[in-house]
Order: C-alpha cells, then sequence, then structure tokens
C-alpha cells in the first residue's frame, strides 16, 4: 500500500502520520505538498492536523481550496481511504466531504490530553480491527473540535452508522451526540478529532491508534487481492 | 471600484460561547440590561464593479467567506472609492 500524506503550510502532525504508516506498517509512504495537483499512484489519502494557513478566516477554509484538493476529491470519489485528523477533520468537513462543521470548544479552551473514545462503529474500513463498544485512549489537542450539525444531518449521520468515534464518559469539548469521529456514507472518508497516528507505537506508551492504520492497511489488501485475483 | 462590507455572524440555532463568555463578563461590570451577546467577523473587500456583482459576492460568501452551515452573512456594497 502507497500513502500519501499531504502537507499544507502550517501541518504539524504530517510527521508522525509518515511514521505511522512507515514504522507502523512498513507500507509506503510519501509527502505530497499542497501545490501538487495529482494522487495518481496512491492508495490512501491523509490528512495530517496542524493549524493550515494558520487557521485563517476559519480551521480548514483555505486549505480546502488548496491545488491538491481537487486530487483528494477525486480519490475520495474513487473510493480510496481519505483519513482526516483534527485539521484534516476541519479541512473534510470545509471541502464537503463530510457533513456538519466545527465550533470553538465549550470552554473556549485549546485542550491538549488523552481522553477515552468509545469505537461505536468497528464495521469500517478504518476501524475493522477494533471490537464493538471498544474503550481506547487517544490524545485530542485542539481548539475548535466542537462538532456541530443539523437535526436532519444528525439524524442521518445516526441512521446510516456513520458515527464511528464517540467520546466516552466525559465530552471534553461540547460535540453534538459526543461525536469524536464519523464517516461519509461510502465509509471512505473519515474524519476525527482524535491523533491516533500521536498513539501509534508503544516507545511513546500508547499503540491505542494503530489498529486504526492496521485497519486501513488489511482493507486494502483485502480489496486488492480480491481485484487482482 | 467598489468597496463591499461583509458581516458575517453564527446562526441564532448555533451556541456562540465566545459571545456567552463576554455577556458573563459585562454583567458583571454591572452592565445587567444586556440580554445577548453574539460575536461574529466583519470583511472589507474592493472589488471591480461588474454586472453581476451581487452574484459574485455571494458566490465568495458561500464558497469561503462564510460557513453557511453554522453562519448566516449579509453585505452592503459601497458607491465607488478611489483606487
Amino acid at each position: 500500500m502507497k500513502a500519501a500524506v499531504i502537507v499544507f503550510p502550517g501541518s504539524n502532525c504530517d510527521q508522525d502520520m509518515f511514521y505511522a504508516i512507515k514504522e507502523g506498517l512498513g507500507e509506503e509512504v510519501e509527502y505530497v505538498w499542497h501545490t501538487e495537483t495529482s494522487l495518481d499512484g496512491f492508495d490512501a489519502v491523509l490528512i495530517p492536523g496542524g493549524f493550515s494557513y494558520g487557521d485563517y478566516l476559519r480551521s480548514g477554509a483555505i486549505a480546502r481550496f488548496a491545488n491538491i484538493m481537487p486530487a483528494v476529491i477525486q480519490a475520495a470519489k474513487e473510493g480510496k481511504p481519505v483519513l482526516g485528523v483534527c485539521n484534516g477533520f476541519q479541512i473534510l468537513l470545509e471541502a464537503g466531504l463530510l457533513p456538519g462543521a466545527m465550533l470553538r470548544n465549550r470552554d473556549l479552551k485549546f485542550i491538549c490530553e488523552t481522553v477515552p473514545l468509545k469505537v461505536v462503529n468497528p464495521n469500517t474500513q478504518f476501524t475493522s480491527e477494533y471490537k464493538q463498544d471498544e474503550i481506547i485512549q487517544i490524545p485530542i489537542a485542539h481548539g475548535e473540535g466542537n462538532y456541530y450539525c443539523n437535526e436532519e444531518t444528525l439524524a442521518e449521520l445516526k441512521a446510516n452508522n456513520q458515527i464511528v468515534f464517540t467520546y466516552d464518559s466525559q465530552n471534553p469539548n461540547g460535540s453534538l451526540a459526543d461525536i469524536a469521529g464519523i464517516v461519509n456514507k461510502e465509509g471512505n472518508v473519515l474524519g476525527m478529532m482524535p491523533h491516533p497516528e500521536r498513539a501509534a507505537d508503544l516507545v511513546l506508551g500508547n499503540d491505542d491508534g494503530l489498529k486504526l492504520f492496521q485497519s486501513i492497511l488489511k482493507h486494502w489488501r483485502d480489496y486488492h487481492a480480491a481485484y487482482t485475483s | 471600484m467598489k468597496k463591499v462590507k461583509v458581516f458575517i455572524t453564527l446562526k441564532e440555532s448555533v451556541l456562540d460561547p465566545q459571545g456567552q463568555a463576554v455577556k458573563e463578563s459585562l454583567h458583571n461590570m454591572d452592565y445587567k440590561n444586556v440580554n445577548d451577546v453574539r460575536i461574529g467577523k466583519y470583511i472589507e473587500l474592493e472589488i471591480e464593479d461588474s454586472a453581476n456583482l451581487h452574484q459574485q459576492i455571494e458566490e465568495l460568501c458561500d464558497k469561503m467567506l462564510a460557513n453557511t452551515v453554522i453562519e448566516n452573512y449579509r453585505y452592503e456594497v459601497l458607491e465607488e472609492v478611489q483606487s
């Protein structure tokens, strides 16, 4: 599997994402600068966290129009896995690849801590290595992670099982329905505020996030094997 | 050249924690008659005039300046400005 890590001016989790694929999975990975226009040859697209364009205007509002974004949208339409973490999630929302928007955290603070997440949908290509309702510890680091959408959209998210991760026990940012991560209807685009790439190696004391990347790889292998045989 | 003033506010249905914090502070300062505070954004544009100016302004507001999932916007077009 060959993954692309998209890098914007202001991205700061790109190296962790790169490391998770290269060292965590032992798979191929390349950085793709935001001025590029093609993602041909890549099997997965990873949009890392950070503060693209300094979060000017709104988080993700400017990155959403970067030169690389039509290729990201194209990859999503082709059914390739697209993962957006933190600022990456915000960019996917702004791009309309996922429904809803981000508000400032309920308490207006930037929150940086490890929180328990519940895997409410393990039947996605990003979570198949987790068990139903498994509790995992994943770090969050954001000021605008207060997920919001209207009632119709929330009903749709629930009806289609698009809510993948929720905050367990305590909601840190005030997000609607305790939402920490959602997928699109097709299930190949995941956006999440917590950082699995920061919890992907036991050297750092926690590898609860590694299974997310292993799930992507497993799906790719299954799909690839079915496709080539 | 026209000057355009764009005002962006959070929708009524969206809680504004910044506005709430400012309101609380104003109450603490004894301005008890302040019933609500909503914080928004103000953007000034200078645009070359065209026949479809309004259409263009709405388009760039919808696409980029405002996120219509959570925000409303309104704008005013001012008379010619010296460029």
